[in-house]
């Protein structure tokens, strides 16, 4: 094993092209268990703890550019009004220890459906920008999730920059997991509403091979919403919009049973979080409709 | 490879580092600092828990490359880096290590002390955690007063929701937890008197 | 052995003016703890170590075909690579049965079992070699459950044994069946006014002690080994090691390291035996240390049990009889299965009055991962099945459950189904009264003054699933009860050498046993009392090692009781002694020497009368008291094996649980809200550590409750989650307020009148908020732990 410390970003993509198997590690909370469990022996372990660049993130007019290595705590702490979302999800990872450590880049590096990241990023509508020393790129994050724990990356890219959309509404997000605290999803959920393009965004985690979308459940509502002139009205969505909308999420996922949980019980637990959050960001929407900072 | 770093105010120097070992391993095995405890090596448990630039992190986690002119600061050095703060009191975490005065009086001293240490210099956490019977094992202890002294430093008046929201991420198998709540409350209201009566 | 070693454990001395029995009295240990100095068995060092490493089996039941080691053994850094061929004696240890290979041979019974061992220069190096052994397996069906144990055609997992109970068991795969025969169950069915039947099902729990199995072999320099290790009991150890290494005792020096912890799970073996023959084969000091994932196949469970009851009572409450069946699984090796069967069996009508029972109790071998002693051995899965029986009783008479189990409580003087006369104080229902009478936790406690809610304080924590909806309280009730002290007739004694002397002028008494401190505070007891019975204020504590005779196992609740009354008793005939050296030197100056009860106090020989005689310094001088004595608990009996009958238990220890919880209905997830505990302790020697003990059994028994499983495959018997990221343990956040209210009723026949109080608590912990969440959602429940699935009907 080689452990290569690059002082620089440019150094960095340098010896990603040199030594394309070469595993990032920045906070490590994925990486170092597998080498203390003997899971995974890279050749090469590259160093991200020195490039400051990472670590930074800037809130610019329509978008938030967060760096990869960002530790949770600084979202959870900074970024609860523009990344609200994103924000409660951070606050549910793990401990306070590895908040920390870890940032969202690790999350999609590793692209485990459990990462508690995806769904928040699915939902507020995200960008991936990824460089190698061929340059850089946009991957939204819908085309970034390609299989379990595969990602769109090219051996020589590594993640730069995630670019989300500031909150234009009320978001969410909760996690199952059979603890109070420092736990692994058995299944996440995240909401966003985007009253700016009337529309929802969903994202569902370990409830599927991949961090998806419920798609069907959020053109559901979408039109729902606008039929109804929900809106502008500002009326409460009814019951049956929100079953339907519940029932739409849970059928979108496509769990397995593991000694987490069940695939019954991950459908079923999809559902009552999509419920309860379209209740939670549709009262905050025809509350103060600009209280954007995530409630918990 | 070689690493260097500063450990409770002190640089240290390990070599023929394994490009996969862990801070912890090079804290416990290198260093003759053992105070860190290797209970899960998985991030689950919070025994490791050391202040890396002033942040608590899972040492277990940390890579020893990464800690390359970096400051540590372990459950060995707690007493001495509360002190610190607490002369120079105000100043932010991470800022106020320990001065090269300090530093240099500093040894590590593994197993040295046989006596039951009655008269060493304590910070007020550690201080709290034997008088309120926070320990039995006392495995998860190191681990625990370095997050419970960060947590006292950023917030030194805490509900005990904060408390546990802090401490959740330390695993202790012995107590059930009530008496390291009590031992926190303590330390924080001890805290508070000495603060008054400054 | 030349170089360096670090952690070796010294005397610990404490000086306190207070601090004798019946009051608070920190650790001596304690500043060691909290500055990072105290050594633990993986802070072991020493220069030029090697460290150990283990190869597992992979499968859980197969013939080894072939192993080979060329390839490990070529590696540079490596310098041993062991298979059972290697072994230099017995190859096979245990401490009830001899069932255990240090190293598999002809097959593997579990999964995770040791194969081969490596020693290398780094841990990783072993790692890599221990990578590049080939070992060929041949699979066997697996023997899982008692279906396939008991099957006419099952494979046995041990052939040809010869145990001390292969003769009465009715099949090989049987450890031990033990019945418990009492009046006549049938017969007083005819009275029961309503009966009810229950199958209850009981996860695999693991002690999950923070601190891994690990620890330092050192050779010596006369073909012997220095062994720094973490352990429950070092003789029981002993026992094992020696033969193994085919040394005599005296050559196997052993030294208690510090424990992180044990809860039943250091009584067995781990690393002592494999670590000392690469001592001896490489002529180096050889370091264990296992990580997390290892540890949870390096020791034995808590036994997953299934159990049948049924109950009847006439249409008033009163209990008519019990009939129950209870089936442990053992798993590969006997550890201590058939201890637990006893106490199960025994032990399996709860603390109520049942004059007609009929019990049986057996335990399996399987093929999954051995289980042996846990906190509550035993009695822990009767009390889950039997309390639960408790509320659906109630339910069904239409009583108050807590009513119903008052009105059928054991007190003073109830005999127990195997005969034994409860003898001592047993306030059941007083327990119950106590928990029953604390005023209700506020509800909704999550409501902020804002319009959001604080998650910490609702069912799903952190994860933020809930602000309120869903949420249902549900309250719930337990009690049970556990012997203490190792029962059926064992002899069961510890030792313990004080020496009183007199240094700079004051006298200091040294406590050495052999008496394994945990975290239970044993060190702090044994300062205590010798503070009381010597007078003394500074108390050395030597630490725990071979040189001195055996302490007994800390567990079973019986280390206070036993160590503490051997050290009690030690220190009575050094006070004897010392009084007879006073006589001769003063007892012509004053008549009180003859004919006064003299005391030791305050550093002098006073008379009951208080008045002072000497300093125990003048009496000493530069002499000094040296006394090692063994001592004994009353003795018991075996329990008879086709009536059960006989006086099988030393003491008896009771504890209560009202349970307050909060159940997100529709997501399945629980907080406790409180978790109150009544218990009589007898004598609270340290009431600090008393409460400390209570609580944290407290929360072993809620972890079990909703969240701890070690969940093994029926399929391939292979254990699918060895981690502390799927095996979870309560976190703070999961951990309630617990208010402990204890009684203090002494025991005539124990010293100073102390219960064991480590292991009730554990008990009805988990039926308290198992009746919680039923009272909450309406559901029958019959497994630990309850999960979301159990509670969303989505299994």
């Amino acid at each position: 094993m080689d452990f290569l410390r690059p002082a620089s970003w440019e150094e960095a993509l340098a010896a990603k092209a040199e030594h394309p198997t070469a595993v990032p590690i920045a906070g490590g909370t994925d990486i170092m268990v597998e080498i203390n469990f003997d899971h995974r022996r890279p050749e090469y372990l590259l160093d991200l703890n020195r490039i400051e660049l990472l670590r930074e993130w800037e809130v610019g007019e329509e978008n938030v550019r967060l760096g990869a290595s960002v530790p949770y705590t600084q979202i959870m702490e900074n970024l609860r009004t523009e990344l609200p979302g994103l924000a409660l999800a951070s606050h549910t990872v793990a401990s306070p220890q590895i908040r920390n450590r870890g940032g969202v880049g690790g999350n999609l590096g590793t692209a485990s459906p459990a990462g508690d990241a995806h769904p928040a990023l699915l939902a507020a509508g995200a960008e991936v920008e990824v460089e190698s020393v061929r340059g850089s790129r946009f991957i939204p994050i819908d085309e970034f999730y390609t299989g379990v724990k595969r990602n769109a990356l090219q051996p020589d890219e590594l993640i730069k920059t995630v670019h989300v959309k500031k909150a234009d509404g009320p978001q969410q997000y909760s996690k199952v997991g059979t603890r109070n605290a420092m736990v692994i999803a058995v299944c996440a959920f995240g909401l966003a509403l985007h009253p700016e393009t009337r529309t929802v965004r969903t994202g569902i985690g370990s409830a599927a091979p991949t961090p998806i979308r419920a798609k069907e459940a959020e053109a559901f509502l979408n039109a729902a919403l606008e039929e109804g002139g929900f809106w502008d009205n500002g009326k409460i969505i009814t019951p049956s919009i929100a079953k339907q909308f519940a029932d739409l999420c849970s059928g979108a996922a496509n769990p397995i049973d593991d000694v987490r949980g069940t695939a019954k019980y991950r459908r079923h637990a999809v559902g009552i979080m999509a419920r309860r959050q379209l209740g939670w960001t549709w009262e905050q929407y025809r509350g103060s409709g600009r209280t954007l900072e995530g409630a918990a | 490879m070689r690493v260097n770093f500063t450990v409770n105010g002190r640089p240290q120097e390990a070599d023929d580092v394994w490009e996969g070992e862990s801070l912890l391993y090079v804290l416990r095995e290198r260093m003759g600092l053992p105070g860190s405890k290797n209970a899960c090596e998985q991030g689950e448990c919070g025994s490791c828990t050391v202040r890396l630039d002033g942040v608590p992190v899972c040492s277990c986690l940390v890579a020893a490359g990464q800690v390359e002119g970096r400051e540590v600061v372990t459950v060995e050095g707690l007493a001495e880096f509360a002190k610190d703060r607490a002369e120079h009191s105000g100043c932010a975490a991470g800022t106020c290590g320990t001065s090269l005065d300090a530093a240099k009086r500093w040894e590590a001293k593994p197993g040295q002390d046989s006596q039951t240490g009655e008269g060493v210099e304590l910070s007020p956490i550690q201080q709290a955690f034997i008088d309120a019977g926070a320990v039995q094992c006392g495995f998860c202890t190191p681990g625990l007063l370095v997050a419970a002294d960060e947590m006292l430093e950023r917030n030194p008046s805490p509900t005990d929701a904060d408390i546990r929201e802090a401490l959740s991420g330390n695993l202790c198998r012995c107590t059930g937890y009530e008496k390291i709540l009590d031992a926190v409350r303590l330390a924080a209201a001890r805290q508070e008197r000495q603060g008054e009566a400054v | 052995m030349a170089g360096t070693t670090t952690g070796i454990p010294r005397d610990v001395t404490q000086n306190h003016v207070k601090g004798g029995i019946g009051e608070s009295t920190l650790r001596p240990d304690g500043t060691l703890k909290v500055t990072g100095e105290f050594a633990y068995s993986s802070d072991m060092w020493h220069e030029d170590m090697l460290w150990g490493q283990i190869l597992r089996s992979t499968v859980a039941h197969a013939e080894i075909v072939s192993i080979d080691t060329s390839e490990a053994l070529a590696m540079d850094g490596v310098y041993a690579v062991l298979t059972h061929e290697d072994l230099p004696a017995a190859k096979n240890y245990g401490m009830e049965f001899q069932d255990t290979p240090v190293l598999a041979y002809g097959k593997v019974r579990h999964h995770g079992e040791p194969v081969v061992l490596v020693a290398a220069d780094h841990p990783e190096t072993a790692r890599r070699a221990a990578a590049k052994v080939k070992i060929e397996y041949r699979e066997l069906p697996v023997i899982t459950d008692e279906a396939s144990a008991t099957a006419p055609d099952a494979i046995l997992v041990h052939e040809g044994r010869d145990d001390h109970h292969s003769g009465h068991v009715p099949h090989p795969n049987i450890v031990h069946r033990q019945p418990i025969i009492r009046g006549n169950a049938d017969e007083a069915a005819k009275r029961a006014d309503v009966i009810v039947t229950g199958e209850y099902t009981f996860g695999m729990q693991d002690q999950a002690f923070l601190g891994p199995e690990s620890g330092l072999a050192v050779p010596a320099e006369d073909g012997g080994v220095d062994l720094y290790v973490a352990t429950q009991w070092l003789h029981s150890d002993l026992k094992q090691i020696a033969p193994c290494l085919g040394l005599p005792e005296e050559k196997v020096r052993m030294t208690m390291a510090g424990v992180g912890g044990a809860f039943g799970g250091r009584e067995d073996i781990s690393m002592q035996i494999l670590a000392s023959i690469l001592a001896l084969r490489t002529g180096k000091p050889v370091k264990m240390v296992y990580n997390r994932y290892e540890s949870f196949f390096g020791h034995v469970h808590r036994h997953p049990a299934k159990l049948w009851y049924e109950h009847g009572a006439t249409k008033d409450g009163k209990l008519t009889h019990m009939k129950c069946k209870i089936v442990l699984d053992g798993g590969a090796y006997a550890s201590s299965t058939a201890s637990v069967v006893g106490n199960a069996s025994s032990l399996s009508v709860g603390p109520y009055v049942i004059d007609d029972v009929e019990i049986e109790a057996i335990g399996l071998y399987t093929n999954n991962p051995p289980c042996g002693a846990m906190r509550g051995f035993g009695a822990v899965q009767a009390c889950f099945a039997y309390e639960a029986q408790m509320d659906k009783l109630a339910a069904k008479l239409g009583m108050d459950p807590v009513e119903l189990r008052q009105l059928n409580a054991m007190e003073q003087g109830t005999i127990m189904p195997t005969g034994q006369v409860v003898d001592s104080p047993a306030p059941v229902a007083e327990l119950l009264r106590i928990v029953k009478s604390r005023p209700m936790p506020p509800e909704r406690q999550w409501e902020t003054a804002g319009e959001s809610a604080d998650v910490r304080a609702l069912p799903g924590g952190l994860s933020n699933t809930s602000h309120g909806e869903g949420v249902v309280r549900g309250v719930g009730y337990a009690v049970g009860i556990k012997n203490v002290g190792f029962s059926e007739g064992f002899d069961d004694y510890s030792t313990a050498k004080i020496r009183l002397e007199v240094i700079n002028g004051e006298a200091v008494a040294t406590v050495h046993t052999a008496m394994a401190e945990v975290g239970q505070g044993g060190v702090t007891i044994h300062a205590q009392i010798a503070r009381t019975e010597l007078g003394v204020q500074q108390v050395t504590i030597h630490p725990a090692d071979t040189q001195v005779g055996s302490a007994g196992s800390t567990s079973a609740g019986r280390q206070t009781y036993m160590t503490g009354g051997a050290i009690k008793n030690s220190c009575s005939i050094v006070r004897e002694k010392l009084l007879e050296i006073g006589r001769r030197k003063f007892g012509s100056y004053h008549p009180a020497w003859a004919n006064a009860e003299l005391l030791l106090e305050g550093g002098k020989v006073v008379t009951d009368g208080g008045e002072a005689l000497a300093t125990i310094a003048d009496v000493l001088e530069d002499q000094a008291v040296e006394v090692e004595e063994e001592w004994r608990h009353r003795p018991t009996q075996a329990f008879d094996l086709v009536t059960g009958q006989g006086d099988g238990h030393v003491q008896y220890a009771f504890a209560a649980h009202r349970a307050v919880v909060e159940v997100d209905t529709e997501l399945g997830l629980v907080k406790v809200i409180e978790l109150a505990c009544a218990q009589d302790v007898g004598k609270a020697l340290n009431p600090l550590s008393v409460i400390g003990q209570i609580q944290g059994g407290t929360t072993q028994g809620l972890g079990v409750a909703v969240m701890e499983e070690i969940i093994v495959d029926p399929k391939t018997a292979k254990v699918r989650n060895p981690s502390f990221t799927d095996y979870l343990i309560p976190t703070i956040l999961d951990t309630p307020t617990i208010p402990v209210d204890y009684l203090e009723l002494a025991d005539p026949n124990a010293p100073y009148g102390v219960r064991g109080i480590g292991e009730a608590p554990t008990l009805s912990s988990t039926p308290a908020v198992l009746a919680a969440i039923r009272a909450a959602t309406g559901l029958e429940l019959n497994k630990t732990p309850v999960r979301p699935e159990a509670l969303t009907g989505t299994l």
